[in-house]
């Protein structure tokens, strides 16, 4: 089998008080769409932002094709970054830019290319999430489900090898929903990247994932297949398939 | 160690962090041209307003008060040399850090805390590039170059209120004022009001980016920042004050 894109080995962060992942162990597969499934607060957000160092674990190991990144300062994470892209749960897109500014931010960053060049890398990208002649808006005229498609588009721009997605549903609705998941599915078709998407939603993870990663307070409960998630015997996952966020104590 | 005092030795530590990256990134890259550009014309520029009528009232008062004081003791012939010095020496650096520094303070504030809630900052270290790079070194280097410009400005207006004063109020004829002025105020005094003028500079952006890159909480917490930033940033443009005129006069 092909060593891990990502691995996570006993990996724990607190922010204060309050143990947020406690002793993460799990592999992402090369070329695999990976679902960290969970209820809010169930730390999967934070998880996926260690893979780009966004956030550095207070014990434990994360390695990206082999790499130890814990350790890594933000100069170090540079070449890291320049080949995972993420997706951020509200888009993240930035405000004072326009839409072609905004997905050619890491062109113009990391390229020499011209501002030409740039225009139809940013075209091409965008025609990939299925928008066009948006180029000249700003994120305030856009819809939650088209600042999603852009921000998917910017972060694709630098054709990275892995592609994250927090909370790509979050806040959609369902028909928009259906065509991010539509999305996703069609981005690892065709770039042959690497996904991780973490998520509430069920109907999404069991839509895109090739592997399920399910995340309750903090611990891996269980990483498997999609048939083999919904044949697991564990009750936590059998209670979040079935009833959905109840499984969150609290919620 | 109480938890208070860890908090105070990690706000020092992360505020002194913050400032070193700065200082770092702007050694090492010329900072964008056009970015620092809009930064004087958005900090500097726009400023120009608040400090011009700061200036021209309070020399306008300095003079009606000085001549009022001074005509006890039948001295009321050295309102301008009162008038020059307070305002070159202390009001016009003061004063102007003050208002420059509540309007552009919050406004940075504001504008990196709300970048900050939205995941922005993280989106741009996700494109593997660098928050302080393109936020923070343009603000640091725009308010570090048009502070000591508007300082200058409100010397003049300063010294140009009282002179109306004097005219119009005082019976003091226009060109006796003004060699008073001139006698009055000498190079090092000028330098030394510009050089506790750069400090005031310094504090107000790196208070107003710390407070930025580390507010939290929405909307609500970006608005208790930007609070904090003008509080801060004015105190501590008051008691550096202290402290920079004793050294001044030192010397």
């Amino acid at each position: 089998m092909d060593a891990p894109f990502v691995r996570f080995e006993e990996v724990h962060k607190s922010f204060g008080p309050k143990k947020v992942l406690q002793g993460i162990t799990f592999d992402i597969r090369p070329g695999e769409t990976m679902v960290v499934l969970g209820g809010s607060g169930s730390g999967k957000s934070v998880l996926l932002r260690h893979i780009i160092g966004l956030h550095r674990p207070d014990r434990g190991r994360v390695l990206v094709e082999g790499e130890d990144i814990v350790r890594y300062d933000e100069d170090d994470l540079v070449h890291v970054r320049k080949k995972i892209g993420m997706l951020f749960q509200g888009g993240a897109l930035f405000d004072s830019m326009n839409v072609a500014d905004n997905v050619g931010y890491g062109l113009r960053e990391h390229t020499d290319l011209d501002a030409g060049a740039i225009a139809a890398k940013v075209r091409e990208k965008l025609a990939m999430v299925e928008l066009s002649d948006v180029e000249h808006l700003m994120p305030s005229e856009l819809s939650g489900g088209m600042r999603k498609r852009v921000a998917l588009a910017r972060s694709i721009a630098m054709e990275p090898r892995g592609i994250l997605y927090d909370e790509p549903t979050t806040g959609l609705d369902p028909v928009t929903a259906g065509t991010i998941n539509d999305l996703i599915r069609s981005m690892q078709a065709r770039l042959s990247v690497t996904s991780v998407v973490v998520t509430h939603d069920i109907d999404s993870a069991l839509y895109v994932g090739d592997r399920i990663a399910f995340l309750f307070e903090g611990r891996m409960l269980f990483v498997g297949t999609v048939d083999e998630a919904r044949r697991s015997a564990e009750p936590e996952l059998q209670r979040f398939l079935s009833g959905g966020g109840r499984v969150h104590r609290g919620a | 160690m109480t938890g208070g005092a860890t908090r105070i030795l990690e706000h020092v530590g992360a505020f002194s962090l913050l400032i070193g990256r700065t200082a770092r990134e702007t050694l090492r890259r010329r900072p964008e041209g056009s970015v620092v550009l809009d930064q004087l014309y958005q900090l500097g520029v726009l400023s120009v307003g608040i400090a011009t009528v700061t200036a021209l009232f309070t020399g306008m008062v300095l003079a009606l008060q000085t001549s009022y004081s001074l005509a006890a003791y039948g001295a009321k012939f050295f309102v301008g040399d009162i008038v020059s010095l307070s305002i070159v020496r202390e009001l016009g650096p003061v004063l102007t850090a003050l208002m420059v520094g509540g309007r552009v303070g919050a406004g940075i504030t504001a504008e990196v805390g709300t970048m900050n809630v939205t995941e922005q900052i993280d989106a741009i270290r996700a494109l593997a590039s660098s928050p302080i790079r393109k936020l923070v070194v343009p603000k640091v280097v725009a308010i570090v170059i048009m502070l000591p410009v508007l300082v200058v400005l409100s010397d003049f207006v300063g010294i140009m209120g009282g002179f109306l004063m004097a005219v119009t109020s005082l019976n003091q004829p226009g060109a006796f004022y003004m060699q008073h002025v001139i006698k009055a105020i000498h190079p090092e005094d000028i330098l030394s009001g510009l050089g506790k003028t750069v400090v005031f500079a310094l504090l107000i952006a790196f208070i107003a980016c710390y407070k930025g890159l580390t507010a939290t909480g929405g909307a609500d917490g970006v608005g208790r920042a930007t609070t904090e930033t003008v509080v801060a940033s004015s105190l501590s443009i008051l008691i550096s004050d202290f402290f920079l005129t004793k050294l001044f006069l030192a010397f």
